[in-house]
């Protein structure tokens, strides 16, 4: 029975992963369409035009997919043929995994049971993220060099030294979270933000740790290597980095991995900034507002309304991202490794040091 | 039902042999380092598995500064090769023979 | 047990592959394999801590470290020079006693307290606990010598021009 739950909830977080990309590539292009003035993929209509509108889902979820994955894969006469189909696969694997620790609720109570909904709980979560984006690394490594191609080779150096940059202050952000929490289990971290200051205002970690929020957000999306980070795979100058030699399904994998990697950076940004699952002033029992005020409601609401409010919180960022991306110029390459290493790095550190004297000072010691 | 600690050591020994062999039939200086990677690593898995069969986490602390030496020591070698390699043009353990020329 | 026999093969596998195929990126690869191995082997053996800081800092940094090297000095397979193979038959030889002796040598240690593991053995804490109280020394040492291996590694791989 224990195994029939823990694969269900694996089965749920891999669900909530790939339609938050399947959806995630029509929010961006129809969204990047409405920042930029435009209209956005239109022509493609169901039954010849039966429809009046479609608001461009025809086009972006099934189309486009559909016409990628029956585009003919070529691989260059040179290239590796072994490392040519292995990297789009090392590019994608460790993302999935990482939504693996991501609670999406807080436990569902069906037949006396208490289902914890997060696929794997993991007491040190946050270094198994770290785990995995550091792994991501080889899919840009290895398909820029399967490719036997200069475009291709420089924009896969030029991304994975971008990413392994980046992961540093990503993983500073990280640990002054986990020394404000006290805990490395994301789930925990997400229940920690369910309390109030003051009454009013929830114990989010955005204040708690305002900085490291800014930090990991910036770090995110320059793993992601999206603009304005998204030199590697310029289309003006590189024409497209370590994934120009890669077309059809393979293309597809590339693709999937970025959107992927921004519903990863939106649902860590979530868990551990935005009270992740948490509504405001919902408890397990139902809401608790100020003046003793309360409205109960059966759990199987109440989990539902936290189900929503992290799919809600993760498309709010995900949404973010996007109107970064469409907003901001690129960045240049030593201008990019420049903020990395020169300016998000030393305040990462400060960051550190100065949550973990502040969290001396406010809880005590309680050391040996 | 767990494997009993003693069938990782004897793992941890033969990953330990495999990469001597490494380390001395290699003539690519990177790769006799990644052979030395390899040997440190069994290193670990019989660390953590004594520390396992002790119950001392002393054993896993020691693994952590194997770790984190082994990385310096990476990162030195890896430059080394790279300084030479701007001189000799070669990575073949068999031509950096002397120190000078 | 299962996992036990899948993991061995998987890293038997992979340190054959890395210690004998003549591309290194594929020994690279394939080093990352074996270090993927021992990770697993430390979740199986309680120390979860170690388990994910070897995915992260060997899977993740230091085999990423010498595919830019293999990668940015563009190295042609490892082709073996004629005249080694007498030479090829003595390091076998020799590796095979090695591996008995060193395999010897550790089962003939001292059997283990027979208690089971207190359940968070091997966890952040647990390790924490020890590495800041006991081993604090070593570990200011530590990162006095990764300051000094940056240093060193950024003079030695600068092109003096």
């Amino acid at each position: 029975m224990d195994l029939i739950i823990s694969f269900a909830t694996a089965l749920v977080a891999l669900l909530i992963c790939l339609q938050v990309t399947v959806l995630l590539l029509w929010i961006e292009r129809k969204g990047s369409a409405l920042i930029q003035d435009r209209v956005g993929a239109d022509r493609a209509t169901l039954f010849g035009g039966l429809l009046p509108f479609n608001l461009g889902i025809v086009n972006t979820m099934m189309a486009d997919p559909l016409k990628l994955l029956t585009k003919e894969d070529i691989v260059p006469a040179a290239a590796d043929r072994f490392l040519h189909w292995l990297a789009p696969w090392m590019a994608v694997f460790p993302l999935f995994l990482t939504f693996a620790v991501v609670p999406f609720g807080d436990v569902l109570v069906i037949g006396g049971r208490q289902i914890n909904l997060q696929a794997v709980e993991l007491p040190g979560g946050i270094l198994f993220v770290l785990a995995m984006v550091s792994l991501g690394v080889y899919g840009v490594i290895v398909g820029g060099w399967a490719s036997n191609s200069r475009y291709a080779f420089l924009g896969g150096v030029r991304g994975s030294a971008q990413m392994i940059s980046y992961e540093i202050p990503m993983g500073l952000a990280l640990v002054s979270v986990a020394l404000t929490y006290g805990t490395l289990d994301l789930q925990e971290i997400a229940r920690a933000q369910g309390q109030l200051m003051w009454g009013v205002v929830p114990a989010w970690g955005i204040f708690y740790q305002p900085i490291a929020f800014i930090l990991l957000f910036i770090a995110g999306i320059a793993e992601s290597k999206r603009a304005p980070f998204d030199l590697p795979e310029a289309e003006s100058e590189l024409v497209a980095g370590f994934q120009t030699e890669y077309s059809g399904s393979k293309m597809s994998m590339f693709m999937m991995s970025d959107f992927i990697e921004v519903a990863i950076v939106a649902a860590l940004t979530t868990t551990l900034f935005f009270g992740g699952w948490q509504v405001p002033f919902l408890y397990r029992d139902g809401f608790h507002f100020a003046a003793g005020f309360t409205v109960t409601a059966p759990p199987l609401v109440v989990t539902l309304l936290q189900i929503v409010s992290f799919l809600v919180k993760v498309f709010v960022l995900c949404w973010i991202q996007i109107l970064i991306r469409w907003s901001l110029p690129r960045l240049r390459y030593d201008q990019l490794m420049a903020f990395g290493w020169k300016r998000l790095l030393p305040v990462g550190l400060a960051n550190v040091a100065a949550s973990a004297v502040l969290v001396l000072l406010l809880e005590g010691w309680t050391g040996a | 039902m767990e494997a009993p600690v003693d069938c990782y050591l004897v793992l941890a020994a033969i990953l330990f042999a495999i990469g001597a062999l490494g380390v001395v039939l290699r003539r690519n200086v990177i790769v006799i380092l990644m052979s030395v990677e390899l040997m440190l690593n069994a290193v670990n898995v019989t660390f953590v598995a004594l520390a396992r069969k002790a119950l001392a986490v002393d054993g896993q602390v020691i693994v952590f500064f194997v770790m984190t030496v082994a990385a310096a020591e990476v990162a030195i070698g890896l430059a080394i090769v790279l300084a030479n390699f701007t001189q000799r043009r070669t990575v073949n353990a068999d031509e950096i023979g002397l120190l000078r020329w | 047990m299962i996992l036990f026999w899948v993991v061995a093969v998987l890293s038997v596998a992979s340190a054959l592959t890395v210690v004998l195929h003549g591309n290194p990126v594929y020994c690279a690869l394939a080093l990352v394999m074996a270090l993927f191995q021992v990770a697993l082997m430390f979740v199986a053996l309680d120390a979860h801590l170690l388990a994910l800081l070897q995915v992260i800092v060997y899977a993740g940094a230091i085999v990423v470290l010498f595919l830019f090297v293999i990668m940015l000095l563009s190295l042609e397979p490892d082709v073996p020079s004629p005249g080694r193979y007498g030479m090829r038959a003595a390091a076998i030889t020799l590796t095979v006693v090695l591996g008995v002796e060193v395999g010897a040598a550790v089962l003939l240690s001292e059997p283990g307290s027979p208690d089971p593991p207190p359940l968070d053995f091997g966890s952040t804490r647990m390790v924490a606990e020890r590495l800041f109280t006991a081993h604090a020394l070593p570990f200011e040492l530590t990162s006095v010598l990764l300051l000094m291996a940056m240093v060193a590694a950024v003079v030695m791989a600068r092109r003096h021009t």
